[in-house]
């Protein structure tokens, strides 16, 4: 059993829980997941390492509720504890000084990439975040991604900030203007794609944090397999951040979608029975 | 004695019909007279090849004779000497080409149900444990031994699969002090993951687990080893030696266009779902398991049969086995194919998938295949086939379950130091004593000798806990 800490709702519908997890906290790395199973008769999902304290034990998860398991967690505050946490998994982010570098995140991928913003400021390079939200009332995790960024942009889908709609064209504008040497992206499915598709014309290396579904997490089942440049493989052991140009898109988002039928039944988040939130 | 019967006595089973749409036992096992009966037939012959048969050398002739002095505790006490997890071994053994093969009474008609009787000892034993007290309980003195002669040492077991719950119980009569880490949930590895509920219920693997955590044994779950401390850190952080039984579960595909396309699992995660997950008691369980109306498995071992015997329990209307050789050479054991076929099971011998075609939105609706001939024997023995030029034909399915085997996890070999890995990414181990290249660890199982079976991986880890005591009491001073 895991308990949880601290629960903060930093959005409609999105929750950060700081969670007892000493021998996770020790070995965590920037851009690894953990496994979690709510109670006996849950399901076992991937949910990005959001911060860790070494010296506390403890790490931190952020999550959308979309669906069955994310409503369970929902469900829970503090000092209730979720049965089952694994991890660290994944293979952290290889970090080194790029020199600029440019983080697009939207959705819980504002918060679940602080500690790729963090290790890559302090390894030196200059880093640009662009937040996105659908709106003023939607948008968090600005701050804390301001304080490692040299600069932040901030978009609304509102007319509330500087700048308004998606992040791809306050993105291709910042590519015009400036070189940079490294794009990341944590964000919906969707955007992540559509970032790889903006950054390509200016051959700028992009790496975006994938989400497929996964079930043991481990490299046993395969479930979450995908295609990068044209070869088959597992995302939980051998990414799961790659490179966003050789990712198979389509087939990323097709078996995303697998279960959305009957795991998200929450159809805010669906654009035509897609659920690539 | 009586006159020699040269029939076995029959296990009752559940209904074809009526065991196609549920998930309970297939095998009901015998009751006490079947049992006793059968138990009749045993000679006690004086040679015993029953137990050379055996890869853990469970005294087969002893156990039987007190089964028939309906002296169950002794039976049970005898059987548990040997075997730490005989409810599992008495259902899930290939005992037909082991200690039954070799029977005595083979010769002349059908060997002792050897198997079943195992099964019968260990589902009293577990029924009556509250009953005989310490007489043949699992905290008896007898197989407990004081840990003082070891000097509570520490040993590490890396899997709670079937070797590493086997040696983590010798480990812990012996006295040492046993930390099990296990990457999932649950313990019990593939006996929990991968054989499903009708063939092996997840309550007797529980039951096993928990006597073997009656011994002393810690168990630690969520604890993926390599991520979390490597094996040279778990040396350094005090253990004196590592085990490590992390099994086959690296799933293997076809290679084939469209084989990513939704529908199309991996046996490993189909049966995860359903049989780890309970994906079956969907939406009780939260994991759910899509399964269509026509459903190809590729593949013809035991974990194919699984496969395909689930996805019918799930409500397919038709399940066909895919399988490029003939019958004669399904690696699957007789008895589950038998099985699978009293099902409704459809095979289709002698075809190979080329491909997959989806339905316009992502989803396979048919598998390409071709039709095979066998030629010449190959490697292993068995005919080579060969495709038959202009027999390509379309399938029509809506989910394929590919079988076709696991190869090592690569996570142990690749985060540990100076360990040793052969072609397929197994870990090279000697075959006595499960000794590997790297000092203080010893592997078994699987992960050492690719995909086989429970009980041979239940002999690797029987070996190894023998030599890691030789090793810790300081008999054995030498390393490969």
């Amino acid at each position: 059993m895991y308990r949880i800490l601290l629960r903060e709702d930093l959005a409609p519908n999105i929750h950060r829980f700081k969670i007892d997890a000493p021998t996770i906290a020790r070995k965590a790395e920037p851009g690894q997941f953990v496994i979690v199973r709510v109670d006996d008769k849950g399901e076992r999902i991937p949910l990005t390492i959001a911060d860790w304290d070494r010296d506390v034990g403890s790490i931190t998860i952020v999550f959308n509720q979309v669906g069955k398991t994310t409503n369970k967690l929902a469900a829970l505050k503090a000092g209730d504890s979720i049965e089952n946490v694994a991890g660290p998994l994944g293979l952290p982010v290889a970090i080194e000084n790029f020199g600029n570098v440019a983080c697009v995140v939207g959705g819980y991928g504002a918060a679940t990439i602080l500690p790729i913003v963090r290790a890559l400021k302090e390894a030196g390079n200059i880093v640009t975040s662009i937040i996105r939200a659908p709106s003023k009332e939607t948008l968090f995790g600005e701050a804390r991604l301001g304080e490692y960024s040299d600069k932040i942009m901030v978009v609304t889908g509102d007319t509330s900030n500087e700048y308004h709609g998606f992040v791809f064209e306050p993105l291709r504008e910042l590519l015009k203007k400036e070189k940079f040497d490294l794009v990341i992206t944590m964000a919906p499915t969707c955007v992540m794609r559509l970032v790889s598709l903006t950054t390509k014309p200016f051959k700028v290396k992009t790496i975006a944090s994938l989400n497929p579904i996964m079930v043991d997490g481990t490299g046993m089942c395969g479930c979450c397999r995908v295609i990068i440049d044209g070869v088959t493989k597992f995302a939980c052991v051998d990414g799961p951040v790659f490179d966003a140009q050789e990712v198979a898109w389509d087939m990323l988002m097709t078996r995303r979608c697998t279960y959305s039928g009957e795991t998200s039944p929450e159809l805010r988040y669906q654009c035509y029975k897609c659920a690539q939130w | 004695m009586a006159k020699l019967n040269l029939n076995r006595v029959p296990m009752p089973r559940q209904d074809p019909i009526v065991r196609g749409k549920n998930f309970k036992e297939v095998a009901l096992g015998y009751g006490k007279e079947e049992a006793q009966k059968e138990a009749n037939r045993c000679i006690q012959c004086p040679r015993h090849p029953c137990k050379g048969g055996c890869p853990v050398g469970v005294d087969i002739p002893e156990f039987i004779k007190a089964l028939r002095e309906d002296n169950m505790p002794e039976a049970a006490r005898i059987l548990k000497g040997k075997n730490s997890l005989p409810g599992i071994c008495g259902r899930v053994c290939p005992q037909e080409t082991q200690c039954e093969n070799v029977c005595t009474l083979g010769k002349k008609g059908a060997p002792i149900a050897i198997g079943r009787l195992e099964r019968y000892v260990a589902d009293w034993e577990r029924t009556n444990k509250g009953n005989v007290g310490s007489k043949g309980s699992a905290s008896s003195q007898k197989t407990s031994p004081s840990s003082s002669k070891t000097g509570a040492k520490r040993v590490a077991v890396v899997g709670s699969g079937p070797a590493g719950l086997t040696a983590a119980a010798d480990l812990a009569k012996l006295g040492y002090s046993v930390t099990i880490f296990e990457a999932l949930h649950v313990a019990g590895g593939v006996l929990m993951y991968g054989i499903p509920e009708f063939r092996l219920p997840k309550e007797i693997v529980q039951a096993e687990v928990d006597y073997i955590k009656s011994l002393g044994a810690e168990l630690k779950l969520d604890s993926v080893v390599g991520k979390i401390d490597t094996v040279d850190e778990l040396l350094s952080n005090g253990y004196d030696a590592v085990f490590i039984g992390t099994g086959a579960g690296l799933p293997m595909f076809l290679d084939l266009p469209g084989e990513n396309l939704c529908g199309i699992y991996s046996a490993n995660e189909f049966l995860t779902r359903t049989v780890l997950m309970k994906g079956y008691l969907y939406p009780e369980y939260d994991t759910p398991v899509e399964i269509g109306k026509q459903v190809a498995i590729v593949g013809g071992g035991n974990v194919a049969m699984d496969a395909a015997r689930c996805s019918l329990r799930l409500g397919a209307d038709k399940v066909y086995v895919v399988y490029r050789r003939s019958e004669a050479e399904m690696p699957a054991r007789r008895e589950e194919i038998e099985n699978a076929k009293e099902e409704g099971i459809i095979f289709k011998f002698l075809t190979n998938p080329l491909g997959f075609l989806a339905n316009g939105h992502g989803w396979v609706n048919a598998m390409e295949c071709i039709q095979m001939e066998l030629g010449e024997p190959d490697k292993s023995g068995r005919c080579r086939p060969i495709p038959k030029e202009g027999s390509e034909f379309l399938l029509p399915v809506d989910t394929v379950i590919v079988a076709l085997g696991n190869n090592p996890n690569p996570l142990i070999p690749k985060t540990s130091i100076g360990l040793e890995t052969g072609k397929r990414g197994t870990i090279t181990a000697d075959e006595d004593t499960g000794k590997t290249k790297k000092p203080k660890v010893w592997a078994g199982g699987d992960i050492v000798t690719g995909a086989a079976t429970v009980i041979s991986a239940m002999g690797a880890g029987r070996k190894a806990a023998a030599s890691i005591d030789k090793f810790l009491r300081g008999e054995d001073k030498s390393w490969i």
